[in-house]
């Protein structure tokens, strides 16, 4: 793993003109190659929008954003990154395997090549006979997991991911989630994951960056050591707790609407 | 196998009513004696439509071809606009008011003009009635479709920094087709009435509603019926090649999933 | 000026220029097509398309010798055709809605008889009309002979929309809500009211607008075969018998059935503001 950076943002500001809502406020954020980083904040701490700025799908108010060493703009364009919402947002008049070929279609790959990574994307998901199902076929979880494979059928670099199991039931998601960090251990990718869920975000990460609301800022930052490969266990682990713990005391503490006499750490 | 049997099943209903219908329609007018030239017993509707078909059959068809080219023209002319107001949208708020005042005005003020500026002898003056009757749900429609397109979708394809024209192949159009096809429904339907409308003011003495008209001027109901019913048939069968259609276009979207 | 004046006035404003612009395009175009010669889609002169000054100015003027203007004439026309449509509305709405609450609570039925009434519509109504007059006239009472018939032919456009887009919104009731109310063992007749009526409202009312202009065009294409003279199908009739001679007053005639298209759409429109009290919902 080199230690380039590979997404790097300094003085973030994004102010929305309707309501004059601040959603970010100078964030500043490093990430370096092959980590795994969790953005947690309560409702409108802007990690949605963060997630936007870094992907080029919402323009900074102010300040830089670099993808891999270039603008976000140019990152982009060059198709440097995978995303997956929380919804599937799969098309509805493909097949499933018509769907995880959508952006090798958009590079430009042949037919011959398309359908082979379709197939090991399909595997590497464990959807490997629903190639020829509809996404309503399917259920939610498993659309998901098209949606994921989608995201990397083209082995981006970086993947954003925006609470991409926030409307799965809890059993589907601690299965997806011991999918999701099998396949970033096969391919080495950075990732950035939006969510709601402490445990979650702590079982996942390398690192946990906790986000206030109104205006949107940095909290603060937990670094996350439990040991890998990560499994149930880990969940039991008494180290487990404590992260838990310290993500949600800073939370509670910091991620909470600052009373104008707080000052911010 | 259980498919095809169900779908019997639910068709079994209408079946039935239709049996019971042309029974009773039947019944009705030999019991009560209901005068016969008012209306026909659907026995001597059927047989008038086979004698007199050397005269109805063609005319039927005339009528059809003036209702097709309707049907095409006004259908594919409210694709293409609706197309440029989804393209330009700069257009569209200016343009959809006039489209919903369009929409509210009698098409049968415009028959007789279409009689003046073309020839009322000639097939097009009925094809330009049903092609503006088949024009304004089309385009509503498609217009409809084509704002319908999921903007997480959009941000998706912005993701892997998709040009418009990806955009618009890839996820406005296949967005709009469910809706473009449920306009040429109802438009395949209003095609034939529009022929028919047009021909009345005027039209080929060998066109279906100018033959209809005639019988009926002369009371000669029972010709005159059994020319409805060709109309109908024609009208009917035009909407069946449009839903035949669908299904094999459209297959995923929900109307034809259900279905 | 109060806020809802200022916008009413806007609005007419808007209207103004918009037919102003239609005007102006309609003048340039003929100016375009008469200078250069052009004969497709058709030959344009002062028959085939009068200068719009030549109709506005027909509406003042009287029709034939001894006879008031033609603006006066076609507006009783219009009253007359617009007795029809109204009543054909009221009728076609009303037993469309009962249809659609027929259908909804009987599914053998809609099975049975939905196909014909859908089927029913592709029969043109043009060639059935002067069928429908011969046989519901004598029928009628008194008072309503005449342009009864055609109030049915008016009828018979409206109830299909309305019974199919009640159908529709009897059937979109929240399957939740329709839960809560099993729990309160609410009769299907309180259900109906108090939950599945005011659920399709938006459904209905979206008929209503298409329900409106087909009540007009229903009573149009009914006074056709019917003889009546009294109505604007009777006047577009008439005018097109002499529209060689005077072109003017059939384009009058038309631009006074659109008004009253326009015009009963619109009062659709705003009942269903009133009622709804939001603004009318756009479902399909």
């Amino acid at each position: 793993m080199s230690s380039d950076l590979v997404v790097s943002i300094a003085g973030v500001t994004k102010t929305f003109p309707r309501g004059n809502v601040t959603a970010l406020q100078d964030i500043d954020l490093a990430l370096t190659h092959g980590e795994f980083v969790s953005l947690i904040g309560p409702s409108g701490c802007g990690k949605s929008t963060l997630l936007r700025v870094i992907g080029d799908l919402i323009e900074p108010s102010a300040g830089t954003v670099t993808v891999n060493g270039k603008s976000a703009r140019q990152a982009r364009i060059d198709r440097d990154y995978g995303i997956v919402f929380q919804d599937a947002v799969l098309f509805d008049w493909r097949t499933v395997a018509k769907n995880i070929a959508l952006p090798l279609e958009m590079l430009g790959w042949d037919r011959e090549r398309r359908k082979a990574r379709v197939e090991e994307m399909l595997d590497l998901v464990e959807l490997g006979s629903f190639g020829e199902h509809h996404p309503w076929q399917l259920s939610g979880g498993m659309q998901q997991r098209v949606s994921i494979a989608r995201a990397l059928s083209f082995e981006p670099a970086l993947l954003l991911m925006d609470e991409p199991f926030g409307a799965l039931d809890e059993m589907t998601r601690e299965r997806l989630n011991l999918e999701l960090l099998s396949i970033w251990e096969t391919l080495g990718s950075t990732v950035i994951f939006v969510t709601h869920s402490i445990s979650e975000a702590v079982f996942l990460s390398t690192k946990v960056v906790v986000m206030s609301p109104r205006p949107g800022r940095i909290a603060g930052t937990i670094d996350v050591d439990l040991p890998r490969p990560r499994a149930a266990e880990t969940r039991e682990d008494p180290h487990y707790f404590e992260l838990v713990t310290a993500v949600r005391e800073l939370l509670r503490k910091r991620g909470q609407h600052l009373l104008p006499e707080e000052e911010p750490l | 196998m259980n498919v095809a049997l169900r779908r019997t099943g639910e068709w079994t209903p209408a079946i039935v009513v239709f049996v019971l219908a042309i029974a009773a329609w039947e019944g009705a007018i030999v019991a009560f004696h209901i005068q016969q030239f008012l209306l026909p017993k659907p026995s001597d509707i059927v047989s008038s439509f086979w004698t007199d078909r050397h005269t109805l059959w063609p005319a039927g068809w005339y009528t059809f071809k003036e209702a097709l080219g309707g049907f095409a023209g006004g259908s594919l002319a409210g694709i293409l606009v609706a197309t440029l107001i989804g393209r330009f949208r700069t257009i569209g708020p200016a343009v959809m008011p006039l489209a919903i005042a369009a929409n509210a005005i009698p098409i049968i003020a415009f028959a007789p003009i279409a009689d003046v500026w073309f020839n009322p002898l000639s097939p097009v003056s009925k094809m330009a009635i049903a092609g503006v009757l088949c024009f304004l749900p089309v385009m509503v429609n498609t217009l409809r479709g084509l704002q319908r397109a999921s903007p997480r979708q959009i941000e998706l394809m912005r993701s892997y920094a998709a040009s418009d024209l990806d955009i618009w192949r890839r996820v406005r159009i296949p967005t709009a087709l469910p809706f473009v096809f449920t306009a040429l429904k109802v438009s395949s339907v209003l095609a034939m009435i529009g022929a028919i409308v047009g021909e009345y003011f005027g039209g080929a003495f060998n066109a279906l509603g100018v033959l209809i008209r005639s019988d009926a001027q002369i009371l000669d109901f029972q010709t005159a019926w059994a020319g409805i019913l060709v109309a109908s048939l024609l009208g009917l069968a035009l909407y069946g090649a449009v839903a035949l259609l669908e299904r094999i276009v459209v297959r995923w979207a929900p109307a034809a999933r259900d279905s | 000026m109060p806020a809802s004046l200022l916008r009413a006035v806007r609005r007419s404003l808007e209207v103004g220029a918009v037919l102003l612009a239609l005007a102006g395009l309609w003048e340039l175009y003929r100016w375009s097509w008469t200078t250069a010669g052009w004969t497709w889609p058709f030959a344009v002169d002062s028959t085939s398309m009068p200068h719009v000054w030549t109709i506005l100015k027909a509406f003042g003027q009287p029709a034939q010798v001894n006879q008031p203007a033609l603006i006066t004439i076609l507006f009783h026309k219009s009253l007359f055709t617009a007795k029809e449509a109204v009543v054909g509305f009221a009728l076609g709405a009303v037993v469309g809605f009962a249809l659609g609450i027929l259908f909804a609570h009987s599914r053998l039925l809609q099975r049975g008889v939905m196909p014909y009434i859908v089927a029913s519509q592709t029969i043109p109504i043009l060639a059935i009309a002067p069928m429908v007059v011969v046989w519901v006239n004598p029928k009628l009472p008194g008072p309503f002979q005449g342009w009864g018939s055609v109030a049915v032919i008016a009828a018979y456009l409206t109830f299909f929309p309305v019974t199919i887009n009640t159908l529709r919104g009897l059937h979109s009731a929240d399957a939740r809500a329709l839960e809560l109310m099993r729990t309160y063992a609410a009769s299907a007749w309180t259900v109906l009211w108090k939950l599945r009526v005011p659920a399709s409202l938006p459904y209905v009312f979206s008929a209503l607008r298409l329900a409106a202009t087909a009540s007009v065009v229903g009573a149009i294409i009914g006074e056709l075969p019917s003889g009546l003279q009294s109505g604007l199908g009777g006047a577009i009739l008439n005018f097109n018998q002499y529209y060689s001679i005077e072109p003017q007053e059939l384009w009058a005639t038309n631009i006074v059935a659109a008004l009253v298209g326009i015009l009963f759409f619109s009062v659709v429109v705003a009942t269903e503001k009133a009622i709804v009290r939001r603004a009318p919902e756009n479902v399909a």
